[in-house]
C-alpha cells in the first residue's frame, strides 16, 4: 500500500525534495476525494489548503455579475491546486470546480506555514517551487490573452 | 501549349480542377475536395506542402494541403473565410473551377520521424498541414513510434475534424488531447492554451521528433517550451508562413531573413529559426 509520504515524493511537485521535507510534509497531509460537480472552494473563502491533484479534472472558475461563470483554466493530475494559501491575505480568489471525480493529497496550509516559518530551508523550497508554478501560469495566461487564434485585424 | 504539357514545365501556370466536395468544419472554415478537371489523377504530394489556389477573377491563395498523401485522385483543402478571396473560395459549388499550381515548398520531415515518436502540436487551423503526416504515421503504424497529438483552439465551436480527432484517438500507441482557450460550461476537456498540455503528454523527448503548426507566437512558445523539456532544436519543426505570391522564390514576397518561405520552407527546422523568431523586425 502506498503511503502518503511515498505518495508525496513521487509528486512531480515535489520531485527531488530530501525525504526529511517530504517527511514534514506528510504531517501536514490528508487524502480527499471530491465527486464531480462539487466545488473543492470558492473565491472568498479562507485558503487554508493545497491539492496535489492525482486523478481527476479541476477547472478553475470566476464569476461575474449576470454572467455565467467562466472557466480560465482546468487542472488535471500531477498538478497543484492552489497558492492562495502561501501568501496574505489566504483567501481564495477563484473557484475551484471538480468536473470530474478528484482524487487528491490535502496539505494544511496553517499547519505548512508554520513549519515554514519554524525552518526557512523548507519554506524556501516551498517559494521556489510555487514560484515556478505562478510563472508557468502567468505565461499560458499571457498567452490565452493574446487570442492568438482570432482572425488578425 | 496544351495544359497537360504546362503541367511539367510551368510552375506558373494553373491547372484547372473542379470543387467535388465542400465541408463546413466550423463556422468560417471550409474544407474544399478538388479533382483535376482532366480526369487525370490528382499532384503528388509531400505532407506539409502547398498549393497555389487560384480564385478565377479574384486572386490568387496560398494553401496548404490537408488531405491524404496517398489518395492520388484528388486533393483536399482546408481554407478560413477570412477576406474576399477565401470567402469566394469556399463558396464555390460542387463542379466549380479552380486552378491549381504546386504542389510547391519542403515537407514536414516525416522519413526523418521514422522509427521515433511523432509529436504533432497544433494550434486552430493549423491542424490542417499537420493532418497528412498523422495520415502518413498511421497508414505506416510499424514505422513510426508513439503518435502524440496536440491540439489547441479558441473554443470548442472552433474546432476541426472533430470525428477524426476521436477515430484518432482511439488507435494503438496514440494519444490525442485537445484544450481550447475559452470553455463553455459544458465543455468537459482541457482549458488552457495548447503548451499547457504538454504535462498530459507521454513524451520522450531524446527519440521523438516535434512538428507544429500555428500563429508563429504560439509556435515560439511552443518551441520554448519543448527545448526546457529536452528535446533538442534540430528536431523541433516549424510550419512558418508570410505573404506567398509566386511560391517559387521569384517575387520576394515572402522573404524571412535569408529565406524564402515558399522555396526554402514552409516547413523549418527550429535551430533554423530561432534566431529569426525572436526579431521584432521580421
Amino acid at each position: 500500500m502506498e503511503t502518503l509520504e511515498h505518495i508525496i515524493a513521487e509528486h512531480p511537485f515535489f520531485a527531488g525534495l530530501e525525504s526529511y521535507y517530504t517527511n514534514l510534509l506528510t504531517g501536514c497531509a490528508a487524502n480527499v476525494r471530491f465527486d464531480a460537480g462539487t466545488y473543492i472552494f470558492k473565491e472568498g473563502e479562507e485558503a487554508n489548503e493545497f491539492y496535489l491533484i492525482r486523478t481527476g479534472k479541476v477547472a478553475l472558475e470566476i464569476f461575474a455579475p449576470q454572467r455565467k461563470p467562466i472557466m480560465l483554466a482546468t487542472l488535471g493530475e500531477g498538478e497543484i491546486l492552489g497558492w492562495s494559501w502561501l501568501l496574505p491575505p489566504y483567501l481564495w480568489t477563484l473557484h475551484a470546480h471538480a468536473v470530474e471525480p478528484v482524487r487528491a493529497i490535502a496539505l494544511d496550509g496553517k499547519c505548512l506555514r508554520a513549519k515554514c516559518e519554524q525552518n526557512h530551508d523548507l519554506g524556501y523550497e516551498m517559494l521556489k517551487r510555487f514560484a515556478q508554478i505562478m510563472e508557468q501560469r502567468l505565461e499560458a495566461t499571457r498567452l490565452q490573452l493574446l487570442d492568438v487564434y482570432a482572425v488578425a485585424r | 501549349m496544351t495544359m497537360a504539357t504546362a503541367t511539367t514545365t510551368d510552375p506558373m501556370l494553373p491547372l484547372p480542377y473542379s470543387v467535388r466536395q465542400v465541408v463546413k468544419e466550423t463556422a468560417d472554415t471550409f474544407t474544399l475536395t478538388l479533382e483535376p478537371s482532366n480526369g487525370a489523377g490528382g499532384s503528388p504530394f509531400q505532407p506539409g506542402q502547398f498549393s497555389m489556389l487560384w480564385v478565377f477573377g479574384v486572386g490568387e491563395l496560398p494553401i496548404s494541403i490537408s488531405g491524404d498523401p496517398t489518395d492520388r485522385g484528388q486533393l483536399v483543402y482546408t481554407v478560413r473565410s477570412v477576406g474576399q478571396a477565401t470567402h469566394t473560395l469556399v463558396s464555390r459549388e460542387v463542379g466549380e473551377a479552380v486552378g491549381v499550381r504546386g504542389p510547391f515548398g519542403t515537407g514536414w520531415p516525416v522519413e526523418q520521424a521514422r522509427g521515433r515518436d511523432v509529436l504533432i502540436i497544433a494550434g486552430g487551423i493549423g491542424l490542417a498541414p499537420l493532418r497528412p503526416v498523422i495520415y502518413e504515421v498511421l497508414h505506416n503504424r510499424e514505422k513510426y513510434g508513439r503518435l502524440v497529438i496536440l491540439y489547441g483552439a479558441r473554443s470548442p465551436r472552433d474546432l476541426l475534424y472533430r470525428k477524426e480527432l476521436a477515430a484518432w484517438a482511439r488507435q494503438r500507441e496514440t494519444q490525442v488531447l485537445v484544450t481550447v482557450d475559452y470553455g463553455g460550461l459544458s465543455w468537459r476537456g482541457h482549458v488552457g492554451v495548447v503548451t499547457t498540455l504538454f504535462k498530459y503528454a507521454r513524451l520522450q523527448p531524446a527519440r521523438s521528433v516535434a512538428m507544429a503548426c500555428g500563429p508563429e507566437i504560439m509556435m515560439r512558445f511552443v518551441a520554448r517550451d519543448l527545448e526546457t523539456r529536452g528535446f533538442a532544436r534540430e528536431n523541433i519543426y516549424l510550419s512558418m508562413e508570410r505573404n506567398m505570391k509566386c511560391a517559387v522564390g521569384f517575387c520576394g514576397h515572402c522573404q524571412y531573413g535569408p529565406h524564402f518561405i515558399c522555396k526554402d520552407g514552409p516547413i523549418f527546422s527550429y535551430d533554423r529559426m530561432r534566431p529569426l523568431l525572436e526579431k521584432y523586425e521580421l
